[in-house]
């Protein structure tokens, strides 16, 4: 019945405001996060940004978006989200690079238009934590009312998530496996974490050399048969050639070095150090792999590994030369990515510009998409946030969101629709309860059907 | 060896200082339960709050803190924690929350908090001066402290030991995807759960007339009279001295609380109360404070407004219920120095502000039975103070200065000395 409900939610229009617009939000104070904050303008035409200034003159037939008072910001950026996804962890086998989340999108989820109206308007959705090599992630724009396909970053570097510690070896110890594995699985230990990595990439370097032999004697014009392609190492030769990014989930500083030791013996790099919680311990080496960190504000002590989180680890891995953004890997966190941004500033005196770069600019750099997003500036698209207060204020709400210059959410639209989703919904229950009652008046009816419960109709 | 020496002092600075007369001023104090005063000043003697006001002169000995440019609020209290009781979540040997059986009204949180815990002095660094913390598991939970973030030992720590009883009200639990050990393993399995939950329905009654008649038996001082340490626990709920912390999330449950609370005539304290915005017309005129949920957390339905967490507080408050925000609950970070965070989420979805901070002070004090103690900056009441740059409820303050009863305390806590050690790699 729920379920209903919820189709007819989806119901609404994919887009607030049509594409190819030409759409002016003025008056605003403009927090574009790399060319500075000013009172001004931003312009928008075709889904890209075209102007952003204190004086931008309004166009003809532009359509005026009046933000006096209002803050407007680049579309948040979560680094580390597993939304939209309809599973998120392959966990019988230990290296699970044959599966990804592009084949798994769910665009139904509430939990994007809810990211939404965080103010997030892209997120990097990862495969979990149960392998140490993992499945390939997606990033994605929150286009809530897009197909599936609609919702992909197009043209975003592909990703691959590893994972370090104790997740990827709970399999190996009785009582604490993922995904129901029966009996245990290798590895137990870091060190085998280790191990399933290089044996990994020592096999993604054979069936490498197996295609290029195959493309050599090709190039010379010799008779070959291709090799048999393998859907578990393209992945990780796609790592070894640099075309696919490595996203490390990750907790203690010596698995950390471990695994940036790992990638410069099979000469890779770690794109980013996800966690990364003890980050802030071998800060000198994660900077000199060139490596990002992408982290929580201020989580601790949930688990062992994270004992030692401190919530200065952004602001000190930042003052080291890391890269680094703040994610949440949380679908509640990911609607106040502004606020965990702010904890930056508390812990560890980070200052505005340098906060909000930790949830737009950061983690576009991170992805490889900063040509397109993660800050206000002509010829990026048109992804904006805009709060009613300072982003970095508890008390700030996102009153628009725009994507590729299309409006996805709006507070006042939002509000306004209440009213009437609560009477369609009332009508579906209705609809329902009159079905039942007739259901029940036939002899083989149970009298279960009278529950209120959820999952009673089921 | 750094480290050592470094927690040496902390242990030092921390514990030595005794009560001493204090005289704060030069800043804006914020009473919470009266107006802002301007260049104000707080005298704190004995550990109690002596005077208040714009112009205070100084006794003889006090020492004079100027605090030109800063705040003073009381200091904040959390109403729902697991502070001493673990240290480490996920560890199963650092945990003493959960104990096994479903009455168990004679197991005390004061008995097992660990006044060494780390998570203390990361959690009074953010203003944070005392919190309730309390066991869980089964119907009858145990009994909930309220204490101070300070102190050698939990009985320098204890403000009431115990503030309530702790249970959770039968409801129907089915099972979750995460599997939850005392929902019946089957799915879809409605019946079961529904007849398990009328059972422990039945078993909470008994209980409850047991407790009653044991009661009975040792008023009339019977020469056979056994003490039962369980039912013994129970008097002073029925006497109407304890309250009873009761977690109900759902409309229904909520309801059957109220009516069971009634019905035993004690006195209630709603925890969790998902859905009290549902029942808030009952709750008020039962009088029935509620002990929120986290406000940062995800809508509990799948359709409900994006913003329906936020938006609860503020309709709490305007139906006239007394709210106080905790840090613990479903979806919760468990981070309780995050408390202020979720008192502000409130506020620009409907919350006056002035609601949201004394939902985080004087409320919680008063639900708590000693708001005549503590909770805000009055005459007598314990020197709980915090002082600040800013806001506390907004992540950007800093909070510079903390007294627990009237002793400065240490700001200093494992967080930010591994901040500065690493710092200086």
């Amino acid at each position: 019945m729920k379920r209903f409900a919820l189709s007819l939610l989806a119901m609404l229009p994919a887009s607030l405001l049509a594409a190819g617009q030409t759409i002016i939000i003025r008056n605003a104070t403009v927090l574009t996060v790399t060319k500075g904050t000013f009172q001004g303008s931003v312009l928008i035409r075709d889904g890209k940004i075209v102007e952003a200034g204190e004086k931008v003159l309004v166009p003809d037939g532009a359509r005026v978006i009046e933000a006096a008072g209002q803050y407007v910001m680049p579309g948040i950026i979560d680094c580390h989200s597993h939304i939209a996804a309809d599973s998120i962890n392959e966990g019988a086998v230990a290296v699970s690079s044959m599966v990804g989340i592009e084949d798994v999108i769910n665009p139904d989820d509430p939990d994007i238009y809810r990211a939404l109206a965080g103010g997030v308007t892209t997120a990097n959705i990862l495969h979990g934590s149960a392998n140490p090599i993992g499945g390939k992630c997606q990033v994605m724009k929150m286009r809530w009312g897009k197909d599936a396909q609609g919702l992909i970053f197009e043209g975003a570097m592909p990703g691959i998530k590893f994972a370090l510690g104790e997740n990827p070896k709970r399999s190996g110890n009785a009582g604490g496996g993922f995904g129901g594995s029966p009996g245990l699985r290798y590895p137990a230990t870091r060190m085998g974490v280790e191990d399933v990595i290089r044996e990994a990439f020592n096999q993604a370097r054979a069936y490498q050399k197996e295609w290029r032999d195959y493309q050599a004697k090709l190039d010379r014009h010799e008779q070959a048969i291709p090799p048999r392609r393998d859907l578990k190492l393209e992945p990780l030769v796609e790592v070894l050639e640099g075309k696919r990014y490595v996203h490390a989930h990750c907790y203690r500083a010596d698995e950390i070095l471990m695994l940036l030791r790992v990638a410069d013996d099979y000469g890779f790099k770690i794109r980013t150090l996800q966690h990364v919680l003890e980050g802030y311990k071998v800060a000198n080496e994660i900077a000199a792999h060139g490596a990002g960190a992408s982290t929580f504000s201020d989580w601790w002590a949930y688990k062992a590994e994270a004992f030692d989180a401190i919530p200065y680890n952004a602001a000190l891995l930042v003052r080291k030369g890391v890269l680094v953004s703040v994610n949440s890997d949380s679908a509640e966190l990911m609607r106040h990515l502004n606020t965990e941004a702010a904890k930056a500033m508390k812990y560890g005196g980070l200052n505005e510009t340098e906060a909000l770069s930790l949830v737009t600019i950061n983690p576009a750099k991170q992805l490889g998409i900063e040509n397109r997003v993660g800050s206000i500036e002509p010829g990026k698209d048109a992804d904006i946030t805009i709060f009613d207060k300072h982003p970095l204020s508890n008390y700030a709400k996102v009153e628009k969101v725009f994507i590729d210059g299309e409006l996805y959410f709006d507070r006042r639209k939002d509000l306004e629709e209440r009213p009437g989703r609560e009477l369609r919904k009332k009508a579906l229950i209705d609809k329902q309860k009159a079905l039942e009652k007739k259901d029940r008046k036939k002899p083989e009816a149970t009298d279960d059907k009278k529950s209120e419960e959820p999952g009673g109709d089921r | 060896m750094k480290t050592c020496l470094a927690v040496l002092l902390t242990l030092v600075s921390l514990r030595a200082a005794g009560p001493e007369t204090i005289l704060l001023r030069g800043a804006t104090v914020h009473p919470v339960s009266g107006p802002d005063i301007a260049d104000g000043a707080v005298l704190v003697r004995d550990g109690k709050i002596a005077e208040v006001g714009a112009h205070i002169a100084v006794p003889k000995g006090a020492r004079v803190i100027e605090l030109k440019g800063l705040h003073i609020y009381p200091g904040m209290i959390d109403s729902a924690t697991e502070i001493g009781l673990t240290e480490i979540e996920a560890v199963r040997e650092m945990s003493d929350i959960t104990d096994l059986g479903l009455f168990k009204p004679q197991l005390r949180a004061a008995a097992a908090v660990n006044p060494a815990s780390e998570h203390i002095p990361v959690t009074r660094a953010n203003g944070i001066t005392s919190v309730i913390t309390s066991p869980g598991g089964g119907i009858v939970a145990g009994q909930s402290v309220l204490m101070h973030l300070n102190g050698w030992t939990i009985e320098d720590m204890a403000v009431r030991a115990p503030a309530a009883m702790r249970m959770e009200f039968p409801h129907i639990r089915m099972p979750n995807r995460f599997g939850d050990s005392e929902a019946p393993a089957r799915a879809s399995a409605y019946t079961d759960a529904k007849k398990r939950y009328e059972e422990q329905l039945r078993e909470l009654n008994d209980f409850m007339e047991s407790a009653r008649r044991y009661r009975q038996a040792k008023s009339a001082g019977a020469s056979d009279f056994k003490t039962d340490l369980k039912l013994e626990a129970m008097i002073p709920v029925l006497d109407g001295k304890l309250p009873m912390l009761i977690r109900a999330e759902k409309e229904k449950t909520i309801q059957e609380a109220i009516a069971f609370a009634d019905k035993q005539k004690i006195h209630m304290i709603l925890e969790r109360g998902v859905e009290a915005w549902k029942v808030a017309a009952e709750l008020k005129a039962h009088n029935i404070p509620v002990v929120l949920p986290p406000t940062l957390r995800l809508p509990d339905e799948e359709d409900d407004p994006y913003d329906k967490p936020f938006s609860i507080p503020g309709e709490l408050s305007k139906s006239g219920v007394k709210i106080a925000f905790a840090s613990f609950g479903p979806g919760a970070e468990d981070n309780p120095r995050n408390l202020p965070y979720e008192a502000a989420a409130a506020v620009g979805f409907g919350l006056p502000y002035e609601e949201a901070l004394k939902a985080v002070t004087l409320y919680p004090a008063q639900i708590w039975g000693v708001g005549d103690e503590l909770g805000s900056i009055e005459k007598g009441k314990w020197a709980d103070l915090i002082v600040t740059d800013g806001d506390p409820l907004e992540t950007r303050t800093q909070i510079k200065q903390v007294y627990i009863k009237g002793t400065s305390v240490d700001l200093e806590n494992k967080h930010h000395r591994l901040y500065e050690e690493y710092l200086a790699r």
